[in-house]
C-alpha cells in the first residue's frame, strides 16, 4: 500500500493518528483495571487510577491518642502525637468538627469547646490542649486532608485469592476446563475423518445437520438436559458439566477439523489406500499428525470458552465451594461486593490472566481456527 | 488440587477410553471381517461400509442426546405446566405475547441484533483496512483482538468500573463520567438510564466483537488480487474510491459472514446483561428472562418457550449456513 499512499503524505498520518485512536479507545478498559488492581484499596476509592501516579488527596478520619497518654504542660493537659502515625504525608487542611472537616489551614491553633484548643502542622503532628483532664478512651477525632504519596500493593491479590475463595474456584475452573477441552477433540477428529474422506449413504445430510447445530442456542438444552440430569442421576457434578461441554463442543470442533481435513491433498490418501492402508489406519497414521494445526485451533478455541463460560456451570454445577467456577464466583461478588472495586478489579484480573496468556502466546491458532471456521462454509 | 488431579486423571480415562474405543472397535471388526482368506474383498468391502459409522458413533450420540433430543423436548415442554406434567396446549405462548416483560425483552433484542452487528462490523471492518497500510499494524491488531480472550463476565466488571457512578459533591472514579465533569457535564448514573443503559451494554460486546471482525475482515481484504488494485490505481482512482467501490464489494461474502456470526451470538446474550443489570431498568433480554424463569420462577414450560422464541430467531441464520454448504459442494 506504500506506493499508493507515498512516503509522507498527510494520509499516512490520519492512519497512523487514527489506529493509535482505536487502540487507545480498546485497550483503556482493560488498563484501568489493571492499574486498579494494584493501588492500595483506600486511594482506589479516592481518585481515578488514571491519577494513581501522582500524589492522592484524601479526607481522613483519626484519632488522637487515648486519654490515659495525656501529660500536664504549664497547667494545661495535652495529648501529642502524629496522624500518620509512622507513614509520612503532608496535611493540607484540618478541623475538629465532622461539618467542617476541612476548615483550618495547617499550623493554625484553633478552639474547641471547654477551652481545648488544636494545632496539626503540616508534618501531621498535632498538639491537643485542655484546661481539664481529658478522660475519653478512644481519643478525640481529628479531620485531615491529606496529600499522600501513591502506594502500589499486591494486597487486593493475597485478599481476594485466600480470603474470597477465588483460589478455590481457580483450581475448580482447570478441574472443568482441562477434561472438557481434551475429550472433545479425539471424537471430533474421527467423525471429521467420516465426513470428509468417507463414503457412506446420508454423508450430505450429517454435515448439514453438524452445520446446523453449530447454531443452535444453548438455552434450548439448559431444561431439558438438568431434567435428563437429575432423572439419571448425575445431578450437579463435574462429569456432568464435562459431558455438557463436549457435547455443546461438538459441532464446532467436527465443522473446523473437516474443513481442515477436506482441505489435505487426495494423493496422499489415495496413494494410502492403494498400499492397501484401511481407513483406520489412514486416519491414525498420516490424518492426526498432519491435522495438528487445526487441532490446535480448536483447543484454544474450546479452552476459551469453556474457561470463560457463566451459563453451563450455573445451570450444571452447584453454588458450593466445591464447585464454584471462577466467573460463578466473580458474579457473585458483582451482586454481594459491588463496591468494592479494589476486590473486583483483583479478581476480574486473576481470571482473564489465564485466557489472555493463552490469547498471546497461539493468537497464529486462534487466528487459523476462525478463518476456517468462517471464511469457507459459514 | 486434589480435583486438579482429579480432572487430569479423567481426562486421562478420558482420552484413554475414546481410544480403547476406536482400536478396540476398529480391531473387532478386523476379527469378524478378516481382510484375508476365502472372502477377502467381501470382507474389506464389508469394513468400509460399516466403519464410516464406528467413526462418527461417539459424535451421533453426543450430538443427540446434547443438541438434538433438547429442541424436541423444549417443544414438548412448552406445551406443558411450570413442572412439565400437566398439559396446557398454548397457555405458554399466549402468556408470552401479553407478558409485558417479554415484550420488552423481545424489542431489546431487536436493539441489540441491529447495532451490536452493524458496529462491530464497522469498526472491524475499519480496524483491517488501517492496520493493514501500517508497519506496527500487527501489534495493533493483537490489541484490538485481546477482548476476544476476556470472558463476558470479565468484560462486565471492566466496563462496571469504566461505567461507574458517584454523586456529583465526590470525586468519579469511572473514567466517562470523569470525562464528563472533566468538561463541565453532570456526572451520569449510565447504567440505570431505561434505553440508553442497552447501548452501554451493546457497547461492552462490539467492544469485544470488533476484534473477530476485523480478523475475517482483514484476511478476506488481503484476499482480493493485487491486480484489481492496481489497475485501480493506474486509472486514478484515490484510495478512500479503491476501498469503497473495489474493496469491500469484494468482501461482502465475509461481512456476511461476521454479520451472521454476530449475530447469533447476540440473539444468546446473557452474561453480560446479567452481571450488569440482570435485566432491571427496561434493559432485559431474551436469554437472560430464559434463565429468569428457570431459576427464579422454577416454571419449565415458560422458560422452554422462551427458548424456542431464541431458537425460531436463530432459525432463518441456520438455514442460511446450510444451504451455503450446499451450494459450496
Amino acid at each position: 500500500m506504500g506506493s499508493i499512499l507515498g512516503k509522507n503524505s498527510p494520509l499516512t498520518w490520519v492512519v497512523h493518528i487514527s489506529v493509535l485512536l482505536l487502540v487507545i479507545l480498546w485497550t483503556i478498559p482493560t488498563v484501568g483495571l489493571l492499574v486498579s488492581s494494584i493501588r492500595d484499596k483506600d486511594q482506589l476509592v479516592a481518585t481515578g487510577w488514571w491519577t494513581s501516579f501522582s500524589t492522592v488527596e484524601r479526607n481522613l478520619i483519626k484519632r488522637s491518642a487515648p486519654a490515659s497518654e495525656q501529660l500536664k504542660e504549664a497547667g494545661n493537659y495535652v495529648l501529642k502525637g502524629n496522624v500518620f502515625a509512622d507513614q509520612s504525608g503532608i496535611v493540607t487542611a484540618f478541623g475538629w468538627r465532622s461539618q467542617q472537616p476541612a476548615a483550618f489551614i495547617p499550623g493554625k491553633t484553633v478552639q474547641m469547646r471547654k477551652g481545648k484548643t488544636l494545632t496539626i502542622e503540616v508534618d501531621g503532628s498535632y498538639l491537643l490542649s485542655s484546661p481539664t483532664a481529658f478522660t475519653s478512651k478512644r481519643g478525640a477525632r481529628l479531620f485531615v486532608t491529606v496529600l499522600e504519596a501513591p502506594i502500589f500493593t499486591l494486597d487486593n491479590y493475597s485478599e481476594v485469592l485466600f480470603a474470597e475463595g477465588l483460589g478455590k474456584s481457580f483450581l475448580n475452573t482447570m478441574t472443568v476446563t482441562i477434561p472438557a477441552t481434551v475429550i472433545p477433540i479425539l471424537i471430533a477428529a474421527f467423525a471429521a475423518y467420516a465426513l470428509a474422506w468417507m463414503e457412506f449413504p446420508g454423508r450430505a445430510i450429517f454435515l448439514a445437520m453438524v452445520v446446523g447445530l453449530l447454531v443452535v442456542p444453548l438455552q434450548m438444552s439448559l431444561i431439558p438436559l438438568l431434567k435428563l440430569y437429575t432423572t439419571i442421576g448425575i445431578g450437579k457434578s463435574y462429569i456432568g458439566i464435562w459431558l455438557a461441554h463436549t457435547g455443546f463442543g461438538l459441532p464446532l470442533a467436527i465443522y473446523l477439523l473437516r474443513n481442515y481435513i477436506a482441505g489435505l491433498p487426495r494423493e496422499i490418501i489415495e496413494s494410502a489406500r492403494v498400499d492397501g492402508a484401511n481407513d483406520f489406519q489412514i486416519f491414525v497414521k498420516i490424518i492426526l499428525p498432519l491435522s495438528f494445526p487445526a487441532l490446535a485451533s480448536f483447543a484454544i478455541f474450546q479452552f476459551l470458552w469453556v474457561w470463560n463460560d457463566l451459563l453451563i456451570a450455573t445451570v450444571f454445577l452447584g453454588n458450593n465451594e466445591e464447585q464454584l467456577v471462577m466467573t460463578g464466583r466473580l458474579r457473585e461478588m458483582l451482586g454481594s461486593r459491588g463496591g468494592n472495586w479494589e476486590i473486583l478489579t483483583a479478581s476480574a484480573f486473576v481470571s482473564i490472566l489465564v485466557p489472555l496468556m493463552v490469547f498471546f502466546s497461539l493468537q497464529k491458532y486462534l487466528v487459523r481456527g476462525l478463518l476456517s471456521g468462517s471464511v469457507k462454509g459459514g | 488440587m486434589e480435583q486438579v488431579l482429579l480432572a487430569l486423571f479423567t481426562m486421562v480415562v478420558a482420552v484413554l477410553g475414546c481410544m480403547g474405543y476406536f482400536w478396540g472397535s476398529n480391531w473387532i471388526l478386523a476379527v469378524i471381517y478378516p481382510a484375508n482368506g476365502v472372502n477377502a474383498a467381501a470382507n474389506i468391502q464389508k469394513c468400509a461400509a460399516i466403519r464410516p459409522w464406528l467413526f462418527m458413533g461417539p459424535a451421533i450420540l453426543l450430538l443427540s442426546v446434547y443438541l438434538i433430543y433438547p429442541v424436541f423436548n423444549s417443544i414438548y415442554l412448552s406445551l406443558h405446566g411450570s413442572s412439565g406434567e400437566k398439559f396446557i396446549g398454548f397457555a405458554n405462548y399466549i402468556w408470552l405475547v401479553n407478558d409485558e416483560k417479554f415484550v420488552e425483552s423481545f424489542i431489546n433484542n431487536m436493539m441489540w441484533l441491529v447495532i451490536v452487528p452493524a458496529a462491530s462490523t464497522f469498526f472491524g471492518l475499519l480496524a483491517a483496512a488501517l492496520t493493514d497500510r501500517i508497519s506496527w499494524g500487527n501489534i495493533a491488531k493483537s490489541l484490538i483482538f485481546m477482548p476476544m480472550a476476556i470472558s463476558f463476565i470479565g468484560a462486565s466488571i471492566i466496563w462496571k468500573f469504566v461505567y461507574d457512578f458517584r454523586g456529583e459533591d465526590v470525586e468519579q472514579i469511572g473514567i466517562l463520567n470523569a470525562i464528563l465533569v472533566h468538561f463541565g457535564a453532570e456526572p451520569q448514573a449510565w447504567i440505570v438510564m431505561p434505553v440508553w443503559n442497552s447501548v452501554f451494554l451493546m457497547i461492552i460486546l462490539i467492544w469485544i466483537q470488533t476484534g473477530f471482525a476485523m480478523v475475517i475482515l482483514s484476511a478476506a481484504l488481503r484476499g482480493i488480487p493485487e491486480e484489481t488494485l492496481e489497475a485501480a490505481t493506474l486509472d486514478g482512482a484515490n484510495p478512500l474510491q479503491i476501498f469503497l467501490q473495489i474493496k469491500v464489494p469484494q468482501i461482502w461474502g465475509s461481512v456476511a459472514v461476521v454479520w451472521t456470526t454476530i449475530t447469533i451470538l447476540v440473539l444468546k446474550v446473557f452474561d453480560i446483561v446479567m452481571a450488569m443489570t440482570n435485566g432491571q431498568w427496561g434493559s432485559q433480554v431474551l436469554a437472560n428472562y430464559m434463565f429468569d424463569w428457570m431459576f427464579r420462577g422454577h416454571d419449565f414450560g415458560r422458560s422452554a418457550t422462551i427458548a424456542l422464541v431464541i431458537m425460531l430467531l436463530v432459525l432463518p441464520v441456520m438455514i442460511w449456513n446450510v444451504r451455503n454448504l450446499r451450494n459450496e459442494n
